[in-house]
């Protein structure tokens, strides 16, 4: 699984900057350090062979023609928009230019481009050392973390990514009239939405339709403890007051392909990254950024349980767990304003209609699918890592319950607004007061000294998942159990025989070499260090390792 | 697999004396955490916008996904 922020961007005083320009400089800023510091020529650009962002999972293709001009992420040269663009004709394109490939066992060979390529500033992309891509989706920087196999992982190289974009805001800190700040949140109160996305490898044995039904109570429930709050209610703050999620307002859709308009609770982009006769990439737009660690945590920990559930739904029912009955049955009448009926249930006691007529709060939905998590893995077997989850998870929701203020270490949405009530009552102000807004902005600010999320932290108001120590090298390092380890490993070691890299491949332009050769990385499995450690180790150039690579399989 | 069963700490489990020793623990532990707050909060004053309007109001971003 990985899970990709965009950040907000501003450049202090000046409110008119070109966020295009800002978040192009974060990133090449960020590039710039790292070529400092490592020696390393990277300038690899992405591969963009494999990306179709209109491929949708109910089994159909959307047309270029017929697509919103934002949703075209896939092509450089034309940098999507910000979101819907009003009164625009869309274009019709060909289809990117697939390059002329031959195989050569485990190697594919690539022809060189006849002259160097157009380097776009709004397409600015590194692709860091720990496996990580750093680059600009439409107007923000945005930080998309390595494949990792746990939701501790997932906080470790999330917060390194909240370290990557320090680093590059202290730099142009340096650089008079250059200057930025960063903030990991979702929103500007002002309409303007930007995502935290979530994606999670699925076995494409389970049917999408079933999967989107069975899992969207959850998705529309779990905000109780992934929520990470926010001051304002409705997509442009029309009403004062305090919400639990940052995103709800914008969730507008049960189930589509969209990301910058009618965004749904489950997105259909049938871009596995992967190979596709095994897997799908569960692609998640609904869920806040979080500051907070155990908000990560959970919401990883507990959707991956989700979906092992769905992928073994058989095997429960053998097992006498009948999930698929069970799960069924919690389906909401209306997930869609249940979303944000949800996101304005501070006392969290609201009924949701369910669709057999029953009614349940959103801490009761998550009770039950909890149970049959624990259900299912008392009888399917568990491990320490499932167990932890689980506990952590019910033990969440039993105390949301009966005492929600004990949960201020651990769930964002109640610690900010364990803040906030103290200030409005403190200094008596009502929810539209601007001060309490700016602490909702200034919550999520990058800067330890100015985040008001950071002096928590530092006055250990808040439990942590990881060490800074161990973040400090996720900053540098990949994670060793997925392919990310092969990504980020021959980026740190042969960073300037490298072309292009892509989630699923890694192109190598070696001295020497007549054509490029691309390296197919389809299974996230495979490039761990336990196989390729060895081989990296004994490979003191890019030509050695791909003549290594050849040799074996 | 063994270790699945939640053990819940339940009410039964604690004797009168517990609750005895410590009278009013609720109170007390509410008077502790809007104190805990309330220094939280005395920090937060020196970080937090001087302009809290014209910070509020230049905080404008583009939609992204």
């Amino acid at each position: 699984m990985g899970i990709e922020t965009e950040y907000g961007v501003l450049q202090p005083g000046r409110p008119l900057a070109n966020p295009m320009l800002l978040s192009s400089q974060v990133v090449t800023t960020y590039r710039a350090i790292s070529t400092r510091a490592e020696g390393t020529g990277g300038k690899a650009r992405w591969d963009y062979d494999d990306e179709d962002p209109l491929q949708d999972a109910r089994g159909f293709h959307l047309d270029r023609a017929s697509a919103q001009p934002s949703m075209l992420t896939d092509d450089p040269a034309r940098p999507a928009p910000s979101g819907p663009v009003t009164g625009q004709v869309p274009v019709v394109e060909p289809g990117l230019p697939g390059r002329n490939r031959r195989r050569s066992g485990p190697t594919q060979e690539v022809e060189r481009p006849a002259a160097e390529e157009y380097d776009d500033p709004s397409a600015a992309n590194v692709i860091l050392t720990n496996g990580a891509r750093l680059y600009v989706d439409h107007a923000h920087p945005e930080y998309s973390s390595p494949e990792v196999m746990s939701p501790e992982d997932i906080v470790r190289w999330d917060v390194a990514g909240e370290r990557v974009m320090l680093a590059a805001l202290r730099e142009l800190a340096g650089f008079p009239g250059s200057e930025v700040v960063l903030y990991k949140n979702n929103v500007d109160g002002k309409g303007a939405s930007y995502g935290t996305h979530e994606n999670y490898l699925v076995d494409r044995a389970l049917p999408f339709t079933t999967l989107a039904e069975l899992i969207t109570p959850f998705l529309v429930t779990r905000q109780v403890f992934t929520g990470s709050g926010r001051v304002g209610l409705g997509a442009t703050s029309g009403t004062a007051g305090y919400q639990i999620s940052q995103r709800a307002d914008y969730i507008e859709a049960e189930i589509g392909l969209e990301t910058t308009l009618r965004r749904p609770i489950v997105n259909t982009r049938d871009e596995p990254h992967a190979d596709r006769q095994r897997w799908r990439r569960l692609h998640l737009i609904l869920g806040d950024a979080n500051l907070m660690e155990v908000p990560t945590y959970l919401k990883t920990g507990t959707t991956s349980l989700v979906l092992w559930v769905l992928e073994h739904l058989d095997e429960l029912a053998e097992a006498g767990v009948d999930a698929r009955a069970e799960l069924d049955a919690l389906r909401l009448a209306s997930p869609v304003s249940d979303v944000q009926k949800v996101s304005r249930d501070l006392a969290l006691t609201a009924p949701l209609d369910l669709a057999d007529g029953r009614t349940m709060t959103a801490l009761e939905v998550q009770g039950e699918v909890a149970d049959v998590v624990r259900r299912s893995l008392k009888v399917l077997g568990t491990d320490a890592e499932s167990d932890a989850v689980l506990d952590r998870w019910t033990s969440v929701l039993e105390r949301l319950g009966t005492d929600p203020g004990s949960c201020a270490r651990e769930v964002e949405w109640i610690a900010k607004m364990r803040l906030l009530d103290r200030l409005r009552s403190r200094d008596n102000l009502e929810w539209d007061h601007p001060r309490l807004h700016a602490m909702d902005l200034q919550w999520s600010d990058v800067r330890p000294e100015r985040g008001i999320y950071h002096r928590l932290l530092a006055k250990g108001a808040v439990d942590r998942i990881v060490d800074e120590e161990s973040v400090a090298r996720a900053v540098q390092h990949p994670p060793t159990d997925t392919r990310a380890y092969f990504r980020g490993e021959v980026m740190a070691r042969y960073g300037s025989q490298i072309s292009a890299a892509s989630w699923d491949s890694v192109i190598f332009d070696v001295d020497g070499s007549q054509a490029l050769q691309r390296v197919p990385m389809l299974d996230p499995t495979r490039g761990t260090r336990r196989h390729i450690g060895a081989l990296l180790d004994a490979s003191p150039d890019a030509a050695t390792l791909l003549a290594g690579l050849s040799g074996r399989r | 697999m063994a270790g699945q069963e939640r053990i819940n700490p339940s009410q039964e489990d604690r004797t009168p004396d517990d609750d005895a020793e410590t009278p009013a623990p609720a109170a007390a532990a509410a008077q502790k955490d809007d104190d805990e707050v309330d220094a939280l909060l005395e920090e937060i004053d020196e970080v937090l916008e001087t302009n809290a309007e014209s910070f509020v109001r230049g905080f404008v971003q583009k939609g992204g996904q």
